[in-house]
């Protein structure tokens, strides 16, 4: 292995320009004579909108314009969409309400936008947003997942009765029923999912700008795929042809799911650049962020699991209540069902599975993916489950999920997947020895000792992902195809560019695709740059999200190499004089077998230009290829995270103490880079087991919509994470990637929660479980105690 | 309109502003000094953090026209004769940052923490200090070990510098 190629830990390029304070983020963007969009949002969850009267507003110092919904309906600008279709049990398809950027007639959740207010300033806009007098008539609002699609609650959507999106299904009812009828023991749950809200720490911005002289747009956007956004911008809501709007998403500032979709803001300003011609700028301040960013989660669930005798798993069956908000965003409808019920099998093997899902409409800020993306909801429900039959079996968790776990591949789950390659034992084994779990009796009794609870929960994770096989996906309702494009362009001083159409938000493309490259040809690190994130550059590609840059984004990558190697041994033929079959590519170098006669990469890259040794007319000049990759499967990371913690049953006050995590991603690239993403990932993960959660009240106001009131994880709520690897090569990628963005986040929660149960002896513990819970939890076992 | 003037990274910086310009807003677009960033509106994340006469503070939470005279550092003036601040480097040796959004802030309150607290730092010591600041990629763990190596690294560009 080189310094820098494929499995070196090669510190990040990228990392100089952020360090020293030069990157580019959206709102560092400034274009001359740019004006500022204010968006005034509706203080109410649901109410219609009688009248706006703007005129005071528009007489305010600095004022520019100020356009509503009706403004852009007469512009035959159409509404937001949802690219995946879901077709209810009975057929019937998804009951999708309109979605327009800013609202006409009525608005939805607190946050819907009703206006946008364009100024000199942005202290103008604002200033003069305050002065627009809107009339609601407002409404009772539909907020609670679990009651909405109940008979008499107020009604979201005329197009959609009860609320309801669709009510799905997958699996086989009749198997599953009759695994539940022969069940020797049955295990039942009940579980909330809850509410988050992705704050990444960069706020979302676009800046949309338009040139007369050529009618062509171009929109700077915090977005995780830029080609997508311009697809949709496009070809759905018509802002402009394809070839007149160029879309740069420039250094963006994380996104975990929440910049995938394509939002009112960044619509608004590109058609309003070209309406008032002139650049227009809207950042999001926090408050903003949390009114309006999609959220995640948001499940009620019950669930039941069937064993025989010996405690084998024989059926599983699952309700889900999934809130997808007041509008349905761009991929909302597709977590909650692909990306939920097909995890359902976990690392198991499990004979029968039904699962349900009723997809419901509230007056609460649209749903959509978040880090993971249905496959935490999944895992928390087989995990917490598993790990209940386990403790009412009297089982050792970890030996009762061995006795269950896939041990054969290719397997097939009865959910549509076909897990191709694992190690779950491998992981599992691995991961007991890390966390010294034979030592745990010890350890209790010593925390015991201090009048403290000791706890220890198992997470088995699996998930899919690498989005995804073309075809599959259609099949399956997706409105886009999830390959991913490379293109390789060799200079002809031998270095090079590779354009991706994945995108970095913090993923550290620029350090990884060069690695690939560099290892490939043979050339140094430094002599390769990576593009991304502008349509202009970049002919296509479907961006960044589901940990599928690795496994898709560099395969394309690594196609397109292969076409470079092969033109390359060609050139090197002609300037060798040997036959193309001679030639062989070896560290950076053509040699003809056999003989030292002998080429370097970049002398072929200039012989390719120059184009003096070969004809023209039979060899085509230039070193420059393009490839897409369609993936043949999904990728099945998978793995065992282990959380131990200690309670003070006094005061509440939890402290993580050891965090193992032996993940299963395949080959890897950059060692360090996926050890920083499960930190991520499992920050993440905790922070929703025991501190995240969005909370509205009953009128639909978002109680926790800023940093004092939303408790995100900090430096001191979490502990140092001790994360290893295994490897089961992924086979369908050239490259042997699973992916790693998502696993910490998925895997984390049940973790946590089966730990938190673990100390306290009783399963009554929800999400988020904060100080004050695990205190309520721990008291109750301490009466229970007494009591008997 | 109100003439406020500082001495920036060491050069003299001053312009006409409203008086309810923040620093930050100062700083952001009057000098276009945009690597000190803006994650929230109520004080809590760090992304802005800059020092103020040696001191860092949060700088979406301070007048520009109160700081008449003051001399500021931003994340652009740590690096010195194109070599990277020891806090810089730590960052960089440790895969102490993801997106980047966090990292200006986080720099600038580990530079900070050093100078209130001394080179050794241990780890519970640095997850408290960095309470102020919200990284949401890293889960911290990298951070950690970042603000550890710059802290001694510090000491160690400080001892070599007097005895030079
Ligand atoms: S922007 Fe200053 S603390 Fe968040
Ligand atoms: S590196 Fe992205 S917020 Fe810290």
């Amino acid at each position: 292995m080189s310094a820098t190629g494929i499995g070196a830990s090669v510190k990040r390029t990228e990392d100089i320009r952020f360090i020293t304070g030069k990157g580019h983020y959206t709102d560092d963007i400034n274009r001359h004579g740019q004006a500022y969009a204010y968006f005034l949002r509706s203080p109410h969850a649901h109410a219609t909108i009688n009248k706006i009267d703007a005129s005071a507003a528009l007489k305010a110092p600095g004022v520019v314009a100020i356009f509503t919904g009706d403004d852009i309906a007469a512009d035959k600008v159409g509404g937001l969409i949802c690219g995946w279709m879901i077709h209810s049990k009975d057929g019937s398809p998804m009951k999708a309400g309109a979605h327009p950027a800013l609202a006409q007639g009525k608005v939805r959740y607190v946050g819907d936008h009703v206006a946008v207010v364009i100024a000199d300033t942005y202290a103008q806009a604002r200033e003069a947003g305050e002065k627009i007098v809107v009339d609601y008539g407002v409404l009772p609002a539909a907020t609670d997942t679990a009651t909405t699609a109940k008979p008499g609650a107020p009604q979201v959507h005329d197009v959609a009765p009860n609320n309801t999106v669709y009510n799905w299904h997958i699996g086989d009812k009749a198997a599953t029923d009759a695994a539940f009828a022969a069940a020797a023991h049955v295990t039942k749950l009940d579980l909330i999912n809850n509410r988050l809200i992705p704050n990444a720490m960069e706020p979302r911005a676009a800046v949309g700008e338009y040139d007369s002289g050529t009618d062509a747009l171009t929109l700077y956007t915090t977005s995780q795929n830029p080609h997508v956004a311009r697809l949709v911008l496009s070809a759905f809501i018509g802002i402009a042809p394809e070839h007149k709007l160029r879309v740069i998403a420039p250094d963006v500032g994380g996104g975990f799911g929440s910049k995938i979709f394509i939002y009112a803001e960044e619509t608004v300003c590109v058609w309003a650049a070209k309406k008032i011609d002139r650049p227009v700028k809207w950042t999001a301040d926090r408050t903003e962020a949390f009114l309006s960013d999609a959220h995640g989660r948001d499940h009620v669930t019950h669930a039941e699991l069937a064993l025989d005798v010996g405690g084998k798993i024989t059926g599983l069956r699952v309700h889900t209540i999934a809130n997808l908000g007041a509008y349905l965003s761009t991929f909302s409808s597709s977590v909650p069902t692909y990306l939920y019920g097909l995890l359902l099998s976990g690392q198991y093997n499990i004979p029968a599975i039904y699962c349900e899902v009723d997809a419901v409409y509230t007056n609460t800020a649209p749903v959509d993916a978040y880090r993971g993306a249905g496959r935490p909801e999944a895992t928390f429900v087989v995990e917490r489950i598993v790990e209940i039959a386990a403790r009412q079996l009297g089982r050792d968790p970890g030996e009762f999920r061995r006795a269950n776990f896939v041990t054969s591949f290719p397997h097939q789950t009865p959910v549509i997947l076909a897990y191709d390659a694992g190690n779950y034992g491998g992981a599992l084994d691995k991961a007991l020895a890390l966390a010294d779990y034979k030592g745990i009796g010890a350890r209790k009794a010593a925390s015991a000792a201090k009048g403290k609870l000791r706890g220890i929960g198992f997470s088995a994770y699996i998930e899919a992902c690498g989005l995804a096989p073309s075809a599959a996906v259609g099949s399956l309702g997706a409105g886009v195809g999830l390959w991913e494009s490379a293109e390789v362009r060799v200079n002809p001083i031998g270095t090079v560019e590779v354009l991706t159409g994945s995108h970095s938000h913090g993923q550290g493309h620029e350090t990884t695709f060069a690695q690939l490259v560099s290892q490939r040809l043979g050339i140094p690190f430094e002599n390769v740059s990576i593009v991304h994130g502008d349509t202009d550059k970049v002919q296509m590609g479907m961006g960044t999200y589901g940990s599928r840059s690795g496994a898709v984004g560099m395969s394309a990558v690594s196609k397109a190499l292969d076409k470079i190697e092969a033109k390359a041994k060609k050139v090197a033929g002609h300037v060798l004089e040997a036959s193309e079959q001679d030639i062989e590519f070896k560290d950076g170098k053509f040699t003809v077998k056999g003989t030292d006669k002998a080429i370097d990469f970049a002398s072929v890259a200039l012989q390719a230009y120059i184009a003096h040794k070969f004809n023209g007319q039979e060899l085509e000049p230039g070193l420059k290829e393009t490839a897409f990759w369609d993936p043949t499967n999904f990728t099945f990371p998978a793995g065992v995270h282990i959380c131990e913690l200690e309670i003070d049953p006094e005061t509440g006050v939890t402290t993580i103490d050891r965090w193992t995590a032996v993940d299963d991603f395949g080959a890897l690239i950059n060692p360090m880079i996926v050890e920083g993403q499960v930190h991520g990932g499992v920050a993440q993960g905790i922070g929703q087991a025991m501190l995240e959660g969005a909370v509205y009240n009953g009128d639909g106001q978002l109680l926790t919509a800023s940093f004092m009131d939303y408790c995100m994880p900090r430096a001191d709520d979490l502990p140092s994470f001790r994360v290893e690897t295994i490897e089961t090569r992924c086979p369908s990628n050239p490259l042997g990637i699973k992916g790693c963005g998502e696993a910490g986040a998925i895997a984390a929660p049940p973790a946590v929660i089966n730990a938190i149960t673990d100390a306290v002896g009783h399963e009554d513990v929800a999400m988020p479980a904060t100080a004050q819970v695990i205190w309520r939890a721990a008291q109750k076992a301490i009466l229970k105690r007494a009591a008997e | 309109m109100i003439h406020v003037s500082m001495i920036v990274n060491g050069k003299a910086a001053s312009a006409d502003v409203d008086s309810r310009t923040l620093l930050v807003q100062f700083l952001r677009e009057n000098l276009r000094l945009t690597g000190t960033h803006v994650g929230c509106d109520t004080s809590q994340c760090g992304a802005c953090v800059v020092h103020v006469d040696g001191r860092a503070i949060k700088s979406c939470t301070a007048l520009a026209v109160s700081l008449e005279g003051a001399e500021v550092t931003t994340i652009e003036g740590l690096a010195k004769g194109g070599k990277l601040h020891p806090m810089q480097q730590a960052f960089q040796d440790n895969h102490g940052l993801q997106c980047g959004f966090c990292t200006p802030g986080m720099i600038m309150s580990a530079i900070d923490m050093v100078n209130r607290k001394g080179s050794h730092l241990d780890e519970h010591t640095i997850r408290e200090e960095l309470d102020g600041n919200i990284c949401r990629c890293t889960g911290y763990h990298n951070i950690v070990k970042s603000v550890a190596q710059g802290a001694r690294e510090m000491a160690t560009a400080g001892a070599a510098k007097a005895a030079e």
